[in-house]
């Protein structure tokens, strides 16, 4: 493989701990390495720009059965955004739901380099790989959801933590998956019947269990696993005024609870999207910001990692396993609504949606956001999503990064708010005059998530030894600059290296990379109960029978398998 | 000696059947047994094994005789016709796996080809409706483990899903419907007396064509409003039972099919049955499904959904993915002359469109790759014999609640003879050979 050195750059990078002074990047045979280890190398002068390991996104809907109906259902979201095909780049289409292809490229050209599909139904795995794998250039795993699945219902009801990591150990192998994901925990099974349930206590019908013992169970048997990532957390309640304290209740579920894996993360609960889950209020006339009593609580507890889910005020497709939240949804703005629901396992539901300035539950939702990030005491443990589509397109990223990096580009903002003062009043972030810098943002997307995922020893830094992902922007962090700059150069990485193949040379796309699929084959002892089960739901109730449920073979065609012993 | 392949997914109709059970023969080179599967099903694992089956691509002559050609050959020409065009037509793709949709994806890209689906003459009013309104659906799991409530709406699953009834619908004992079909109200709405309104409580005998007004009366009555006496040949007073019927179950499904979506109306009475549906949630619990035909077609609308952003009707020719229904739909193209080659693969336009289309076809540069000799085989210049996707050679496919399986294969196919998915990965290659790229 080809050599490259990354000379005169200025450096962000918080596993080596260089806040933008001058370095050189060395990268051979895909890893970075000293300076001294290559021989000959291609010189890229990255003089008066900015160099950082390649982004990573902890939390996006990219590939898999919603996300492609939100495509194939939306083709008003294709309109005017087509480009065509042009050398080896292929053609693209969609802004909220771009085709997979599109999804690829528009990643890299931010420097993304990883990207988490955040909610897989394991009955549709094999539609979400196909995507992945129809997804050039990023490294991409895909957390199945366990909150609402049959097995984990039955097993948690009596707190059966072995049988439950059991199941979980087999399904992420069957499915190839990545990490527990849960999703509005027992309100999607209820929503199978047209019910919800709205906070941690409400039980969930006929399976006589809470949404407490589902979450605090399923962090054990995450733990007892000892999984590269935690718990990954979408709380019940989602969206509705007054519902931070169902967050906070499920964020305490984790008390007392340390992690158990080897693979270097500090937390047991990834809390997704917290800008959805942090509004006071009982109503939408009086909903505010509580992003304060949430950070209060996630800054003094380090068991804890979340990520923001920014509001960007665009026009975007929700899409969400949690079923009864998008049909709430489609009563409140009337636009159309999809819902699939899944047998013995989830469900989910896709519906546009206008986030605009105009409206000022919009406006909070968008400052609330922000105050999760500037409130953060630890950049680690805060990072930046828009838990795209749903809150935003995943390409409005470098504009995030503008509002977070300037109280200019917000004072913009607030000024093109129908109701500004209102907003004001109902939230925290006018009286915020934090500005973070660039080592704060590559905390927040790069070497944040990649420790919260379990990945530090591949992702989200320059040390030697990573995975050669490296960006290089166009932007000069010491001179004089307007906030849409950093937007602009953001957007448009100069350069770009994917496991040390240049696949952005230039602003362009220069190679479509070599794609990995990450998944965790976690080793447990053998377990004849969870097995017949299996064995039995599937000749029961499930469609499908149980040879015909594992993915296999070309779904993966170059996985990268993290493995995990659990049975000592 | 023999064996018993298990877990056979039958290639046939969007139902996907994965039970089935094929006896071969110790070689794997005979098949000579197929159970559990439909009669339809069981024909179509059987038919791989005729004696008369042609296994080399043949070419048209001059006087209309076959003379068969090689592979290479026929690869040749499929290339060459396909650059040559200037906007050629793609269609079919509804009887093969999603590996070979992607790879014919890609050639449709390099040639700026119109692709489309079956859906075109079946379910594309369908998908038009949902990009209206969207869908509240599930899967059959959900069906057969929930449902209480099943209505069939212009579709006859007795002879055109024949499994449906009894693996997911009517019939099947699952975890919250342990009585089965005595747990259940079944509601047929069809202008004949079919055998699937035959095994229903109740047969709403609609006026042909007046399926709009029935769903729009159904609105009505679930709000209790006042209906007139008679509503598309039902009394009001069965519509009303009807309608309660239907918000006292604790899970409804509505299946649809044919004779919704091509009928008087078209997308319009799904729009109003998807209506239906989402004014059922708020009484109880309602979903939605088409009955897809083709084992894969709904393979085929995800696959140039994730690639292209659209489900059907694709015309890539200005270099970029382009979508219009009415435009860019086969039988528009075709009858206005407006593509100068076609391409067919897994479908059988020549038994299905319009005769004004089929006429088209022949008058043009045409290629049918299709097992079968079928009626699009007899008005194409080329006709390219296969293997049969999940009997000779397995590869992805979706089922009509869009949940998607591996299948299998099961024989050998005969000797020499090339897959869809390597039949277009040689053509790809061709084609890119042909413009220098």
């Amino acid at each position: 493989m080809a050599e490259y050195l990354i000379k005169n750059g200025f450096v962000f990078d918080p596993v080596l701990g260089i806040k933008g002074d001058k370095a050189d990047v060395a990268i051979k045979d895909g890893k970075i390495v000293e300076t001294t280890a290559v021989k000959s190398p291609q010189v890229i002068d990255a003089s008066g720009k900015t160099v950082m390991a390649g982004g990573v996104d902890i939390h996006a809907h990219v590939a898999g059965p919603k996300v492609n109906v939100g495509r194939n259902f939306r083709p008003e979201d294709k309109l005017f955004g087509y480009k065509p095909k042009n050398g080896i780049e292929r053609m693209q289409g969609g802004f909220s739901v771009p085709t997979t292809i599109r999804t690829g490229y528009n990643y890299a050209r931010m420097g993304y380099t990883t990207v988490m599909e955040a909610a897989m139904p394991p009955l549709y795995a094999r539609h979400t790989h196909e995507e992945m794998r129809d997804t050039p250039i990023l490294d991409q795993g895909a957390y199945p959801v366990f909150g609402n699945n049959w097995f984990v219902l039955e097993y948690l009801k009596n707190h059966e933590i072995e049988n439950t990591a059991a199941y979980i150990a087999w399904l992420l192998r069957a499915t190839k998956g990545y990490a527990v994901k849960v999703v509005n925990p027992g309100g999607t099974e209820a929503w199978a019947w047209g019910l919800n349930c709205e906070n941690v206590h409400d039980p969930v019908p006929y399976f006589d269990i809470t949404p407490a013992q589902i979450i605090k169970g399923l962090i054990e048997a995450n733990e007892y696993l000892g999984l590269p990532h935690s718990m990954h957390m979408h709380a019940n309640n989602l969206g509705n005024p007054g519902n931070y304290t169902t967050t906070l209740d499920s964020f305490k579920l984790s008390e007392g609870i340390k992690p158990n894996s080897k693979f270097g993360r500090d937390q047991v609960m990834h809390h997704t999207h917290v800008q959805f889950h942090s509004y006071g209020g009982d109503s939408w006339a009086n909903v505010e910001s509580k992003a304060k009593e949430i950070m209060d609580y996630v800054n003094s507890h380090d068991n804890i990692t979340i990520d923001m889910g920014q509001v960007t005020l665009d026009e975007t497709t929700t899409m969400t396993a949690d079923g009864p939240f998008e049909h709430h949804l489609t009563e409140l703005n009337h636009l159309k609504w999809a819902n699939a629901d899944v047998e013995l396992e989830t469900g989910s539901g896709v519906v546009p949606y206008v986030y605009s300035p105009s409206i000022k539950v919009c406006a909070i939702q968008w400052c609330i956001g922000l105050e999760l990030a500037l409130l953060a005491k630890d950049p680690m443990r805060i990072f930046i999503t828009t838990d795209h589509p749903n809150a935003g397109p995943f390409i409005r990223y470098p504009r995030v990064m503008k509002w977070l990096m300037s109280t200019e580009a917000r004072e913009q903002q607030f000024d093109a708010f129908k109701h500004k003062d209102k907003v004001i009043e109902a939230t925290n972030l006018a009286g915020l005059d934090r500005e973070l810098d660039l080592y704060e943002i590559a905390q927040m997307t790069r070497a944040g998530p990649a420790k919260s995922l379990g990945l530090a020893h591949m992702y989200g830094g320059l040390a030697p030894g990573l995975e050669a992902d490296v960006a290089v922007y166009d932007f000069n962090p010491n001179e004089p600059y307007a906030p849409d700059d950093i937007e602009k150069a953001f957007l448009n990485a100069e350069h770009l290296f994917k496991t040390g193949v240049q696949v952005i040379r230039d602003h362009n796309i220069a190679s479509n990379g070599n794609k990995r699929t990450l998944w965790v084959n976690a080793k447990v002892n053998e377990n004849p109960q969870v097995m017949r089960d299996v064995k039995e739901k599937f000749l029961r109730y499930y469609t499908v029978t149980l040879n015909n449920y594992e993915v296999t073979g070309h779904y993966l065609p170059n996985p990268y398998v993290i493995e995990v012993d659990a049975t000592e | 000696m023999t064996k018993t392949v298990t877990d056979v997914i039958c290639p046939f109709c969007g139902t996907l059947c994965d039970d089935l059970e094929v006896v071969v023969s110790d070689d794997g080179k005979e098949l000579h047994e197929v159970y559990n599967a439909c009669a339809i099903g069981a024909e179509k694992f059987l038919h791989s094994q005729a004696k008369d089956r042609i296994t080399r691509p043949r070419m048209r002559q001059e006087d209309g005789s076959w003379k068969e050609i090689s592979y290479d050959e026929a690869i040749e020409y499929t290339a060459r016709m396909l650059t040559e065009a200037k906007k050629p037509l793609m269609y079919g793709w509804s009887s093969t796996n999603c590996e070979a949709q992607a790879v014919g994806s890609e050639i449709g890209e390099a040639v700026g080809a119109v692709m489309d689906n079956t859906a075109t003459v079946c379910h594309g009013t369908s998908l038009i409706a949902v990009q209206d309104i969207g869908i509240p659906s599930c899967t059959l799991g959900e069906v057969k483990n929930r449902a209480d409530r099943i209505l069939f709406w212009g579709c006859n699953p007795a002879h055109a899903h024949p499994r449906h009834m009894s693996r997911y619908s009517i019939f099947p004992r699952g975890f919250f419907t342990g009585k089965g079909h005595t747990g259940r109200k079944v509601i047929v709405v069809d202008p004949r007396p079919t055998d699937t309104a035959s095994v229903a409580d109740v047969h709403l005998q609609i006026e042909q064509g007046r399926d709009y007004e029935l769903l729009n009366a159904l609105r009505v009555a679930f709000k209790g409003e006042q209906l007139p006496d008679v509503v598309a040949g039902i009394p009001k007073e069965k519509i009303y039972e009807v309608a309660e019927t239907l918000k006292s179950g604790r899970f409804a499904i509505i299946f649809f099919g044919m004779g919704v979506t091509q009928s008087l109306g078209k997308n319009h009475n799904i729009d109003e049955a998807i209506a239906v549906t989402r004014d059922l949630n708020e009484y109880t619990k309602a979903a939605i499904m088409p009955m897809r035909g083709h084992y894969n077609v709904t393979g085929s609308g995800q696959v140039w959904g994730w690639l292209f952003g659209f489900p059907y009707a694709v015309d890539l020719s200005r270099g970029f993915a382009r979508y219009n229904p009415g435009e860019t739909t086969s039988n528009d193209l075709l009858r206005r002359d407006e593509v100068d080659a076609v391409f067919v693969l897994g479908s059988d336009p020549g038994a299905h469109f319009p005769f004004s289309s089929v006429k088209k076809i022949y008058d043009r540069p045409s290629v049918a790759i299709d097992p079968h000799e079928t009626p699009t085989t007899e008005v194409c210049k080329v006709h390219v014999p296969v293997a049969f996707v999940g009997v000779e050679i397995g590869g992805c496919a979706y089922r009509m609640d869009n949940v998607p399986i591996e299948t299998r294969k099961v024989v050998e196919p005969p000797e020499g003879m090339m897959t869809d998915e390597e039949f277009l990965k040689r053509v790809l290659a061709r084609v890119k050979e042909i413009q220098g790229v």
